[in-house]
């Protein structure tokens, strides 16, 4: 690829403006360009009043998440060698906009403390002693850098107002479930508070997730699983309580 | 500019929501006080996420043989005996209790065959020292700490952009910032302050740090009239990435040579077994930064100006296994497997040893009711620092100064903010809206190439007058720059903001880099080749009456006679 690209960008400032507009920006095309560093260039070589959240530019810290053309992802990750040279870029539409490219994710702070924190069987031994071979399975959940795409790309989230948590925090919940030494069991409460019900496992957030996270797999359906297990199998129950000597959370 | 200024009241404000910032609103919550916590970026997205290789401790779970007495040795040694002292020794002996209650916060560690927590080898550390998780030990220690934050309903205010310190007498009483994301200003009052705003990397070209490292933390303590010590001591990390120039500078985790990754020129020559026949690969930071530099210079680099570093001889699963995020960084960004091809790598501005000088046991600065914890704060690593040193340092000596901060927020009153500091504060921010401003970012970037081409990984006199020069004019431009729109989310006002902040750190970086007329550590001078007995010494800055910056050479604090022990005796060639 040479020359330039073709950046069309959201901006919209709800405070002054009544609707938003794409505008496009020419971007000189360098060799292994992402995303991030298109509207990066707007921001420092044409308008410094544009809009975007950014940090680590390393795909760790999950904080410029967007749509590119018309898919939930990382700016740092995107290459612009894999989505050509004219690129859509917008806000992501499961939250609040704040200004340009910036939305308002406070509201996943408010779904975390919902979720009981990790709590500890009682009674362990010290130092604590856990099989490297489970530590795998939360592990997975722990790569979660909490870029929200998972979020954004739900439909349940972006398009209805149900209670469902999201995909984000059945992961988060899945990761202290899945802990070798946790000693509660959080499906139930995911599934009558967190309204995990709603999700009907069309697999959209584990396509976006940057971090392959199997999150409909491997979160989502184990957790629905549980707490179906919870409900309508008092024996199966019973037996898995004896076993693990978990505390249901409700 | 919004005139309605809202008030928030705490105990103890945190300024920076890393590690350290964390770790220190933890303490204070625990304490019963109130704790504020606020942060540039947003929650859980501190530059401690970048952190890859592990946390340094002396548990002895693989290395029977460690103790916290190995461990103070190593600091010594590798800080090459400018470090503080009682701090290498705090740091050896409580990080092992750091690391086992964020493993009772819920930090899931690698584990040892028999079920404890793994430790792997890392760049000069005498045992296999580091706990880790993968290659993500950063991501689980902050979303670790994020999730205790959140269960305690600690107030925090993230995207909240602290302009400057306020101060009464010689005592700090709280701060004032933006809100970013929606413009709103704020005075926070304080009985103490921890300040924990992590570094500067960002103030050169080519760096392993965030968007946020801009040293503003710096800035504003410097300010407000605290020391600083050690500024010339910046670390580069051995292996940065080089290609694509996008992420040029990104992190290639130390844990990759820990692992048994060796280093290659272009001629297939393993060559640090000519530069540390016994360390090889695994020899301090600076070491291996300078070979890797030298066969670069000397015309025996790769395509795209680096070195290769190869891991494929361990073979697809275990890399998978060890290195996971090593893995996929490479082949998302460069297009590399690395379990089939070598990796190409070159130094890259990763941490900064100096920074604000505070007391070793309460993290106090000189200033009353103000702590430094983190990055931010200096003397335990000296003039360069072990890999994995920083997470246990952020958690050490962040619940110290969160600690320290409860004890003096017990005696102390909350003050009445003067009107006059405020509005000072405001028409700083006032003044950069103009129509005429110059755009920050051609300043910006003017000052981290001078920074990178002037006060590099090899220094010499002739280029950091060239540097003391630049950044001279760039100061005097920097009163030109400006910006237009408003407070909210307004990069170009961020832009203007930081530079204030990163010329502080870079005049004090290249000034004492200019009087330090000797090699020691990360400082490397090609005209002062060796180290000199007479600079075993810190250098300190700090603003004088009339506003200027002056520094100040002290003599290293010799240990106590029985902690010599410890530690190889220093040589001089």
């Amino acid at each position: 690829m040479s020359d330039d690209i073709s950046v069309k960008v959201f901006r919209f400032d709800p405070e002054t403006e009544k609707e938003g507009k794409y505008v496009e920006y020419k971007i000189p095309y360098v060799d292994g360009m992402v995303v991030l560093d298109t509207v990066r260039y707007v921001e420092e070589k044409i308008d410094p009043t544009i809009s975007i959240r950014w940090n680590c530019k390393a795909g760790k810290c999950g904080s410029c998440s967007a749509e590119i053309n018309g898919k939930p992802s990382l700016m740092c990750k995107t290459r612009v060698d894999e989505v050509g040279k004219n690129i859509t870029v917008a806000p992501m539409a499961a939250f609040p906009l704040i200004k340009d490219l910036v939305t308002d994710v406070s509201k996943n702070w408010d779904i975390a403390r919902k979720i009981p924190m990790f709590t500890p069987k009682e009674g362990l031994e010290k130092p604590w002693r856990i099989n490297p071979k489970d530590v795998e399975r939360s592990k997975e959940f722990k790569r979660c850098i909490e870029c929200f795409l998972c979020m954004d790309v739900c439909h349940v989230v972006r398009e209805h107002f149900t209670p469902y948590f999201g995909p984000r925090h059945i992961v988060k919940a899945a990761s202290w479930d899945m802990h070798p030494l946790d000693g509660l069991d959080r499906s139930r409460m995911l599934n009558e508070e967190g309204g995990m019900g709603y999700c009907n496992i069309t697999k959209c957030c584990t396509d976006v997730c940057p971090e392959h996270i199997r999150i409909t797999d491997n979160a989502i359906i184990q957790e629905k699983e549980r707490a179906i297990d919870r409900q309508y199998d008092p024996i199966a129950m019973l037996i898995k309580n004896a076993r693990k000597k978990e505390k249901v959370v409700k | 500019m919004n005139n309605e200024v809202e008030t928030i009241e705490a105990d103890v404000l945190i300024i920076g929501a890393g590690g350290a910032g964390m770790r220190a609103a933890i303490s204070v919550n625990d304490a019963g006080l109130k704790p504020v916590m606020v942060t540039k970026s947003l929650l859980g997205k501190a530059h401690t996420v970048m952190a890859e290789g592990g946390i340094a401790c002396a548990l002895g779970n693989v290395d029977p043989q460690d103790n916290w007495m190995v461990h103070y040795g190593d600091i010594i040694e590798e800080g090459v005996y400018i470090s503080n002292w009682k701090m290498a020794e705090i740091l050896g002996k409580e990080a092992p209790e750091r690391v086992l209650e964020l493993e009772r916060y819920g930090a899931l560690f690698d584990r040892t065959p028999d079920g404890r927590i793994m430790q792997r080898a890392f760049g000069a550390h005498t045992y296999r020292r580091l706990a880790h998780i993968g290659d993500r030990t950063g991501l689980e220690l902050i979303k670790t700490l994020e999730d205790q934050v959140l269960h305690r309903n600690i107030p925090f205010y993230d995207e909240m952009y602290i302009i400057d310190l306020i101060k009464k007498g010689n005592k700090i009483i709280g701060a004032y910032g933006i809100k970013m994301d929606t413009g709103q200003t704020f005075i926070f009052r304080a009985k103490s302050v921890v300040i924990a705003t992590g570094g500067s990397g960002r103030v050169y070209k080519v760096t392993s740090n965030s968007w946020e490292s801009t040293g503003d933390g710096i800035g504003m303590a410097y300010r407000a009239g605290v020391v600083l010590r050690d500024m010339e001591m910046i670390q580069f990390h051995p292996t940065g990435m080089v290609y694509p120039p996008g992420v040029k500078g990104l992190l290639v985790t130390e844990g990759v040579r820990g692992e048994g990754g060796i280093l290659l020129n272009s001629k297939g020559e393993r060559y640090m077994l000519k530069y540390s026949p016994q360390k090889k690969e695994l020899d301090a930071r600076d070491v291996v930064a300078r070979a890797n530099y030298r066969e670069i210079m000397e015309g025996r680099g790769t395509e795209h100006g680096g070195v290769y570093l190869d891991i494929t001889h361990k073979g697809p699963d275990f890399i998978k296994h060890k290195l996971p995020a090593m893995y996929q960084q490479f082949l998302e960004f460069a297009g590399v497997d690395i379990t089939k091809e070598k990796m190409e790598v070159a130094p890259t501005v990763h941490y900064m040893m100096g920074g604000i000088e505070v007391d070793a046991e309460t993290e106090k600065t000189n200033l009353d009711n103000l702590f430094a914890a983190g990055e931010i704060a200096s003397g335990l690593h000296g003039a360069n620092r072990l890999g994995g040193n920083s997470l246990s340092d952020i958690l050490v000596f962040g619940k110290r100064a969160g600690d320290s901060a409860v004890t003096y927020a017990r005696s102390s009153k909350l003050e009445e903010i003067p009107n006059e500091a405020v509005q000072a504060i405001k028409e700083y921010v006032m003044h950069f809206f103009r129509e005429d401003g110059k755009n920050p970012y051609e300043l910006i970037d003017r000052l981290t190439t001078c920074m990178s081409d002037n006060v590099g990984i090899m220094r010499d006199e002739d280029h950091l007058q060239k540097g003391i020069k630049i950044i001279n004019e760039l100061k005097e431009e920097f009163k030109e720059v400006g910006t237009k729109g408003g407070l909210r989310y307004n990069h170009g006002l961020m832009g203007c903001l930081e530079l204030g902040n990163m010329l502080v750190s870079c005049e004090a970086i290249v000034n004492c880099a200019s009087m330090r007329k000797e090699s020691r550590g990360a400082h490397a001078r090609s005209d002062f080749p060796k180290k000199d007995p007479a600079w075993k010494a810190n250098i300190n800055t700090l603003m004088d009456e009339q506003g200027n910056m002056k520094f100040e050479v002290k003599p290293a604090e010799e240990m106590p006679e029985e902690y010599k022990a410890y530690v190889k005796p220093e040589v001089y060639e």
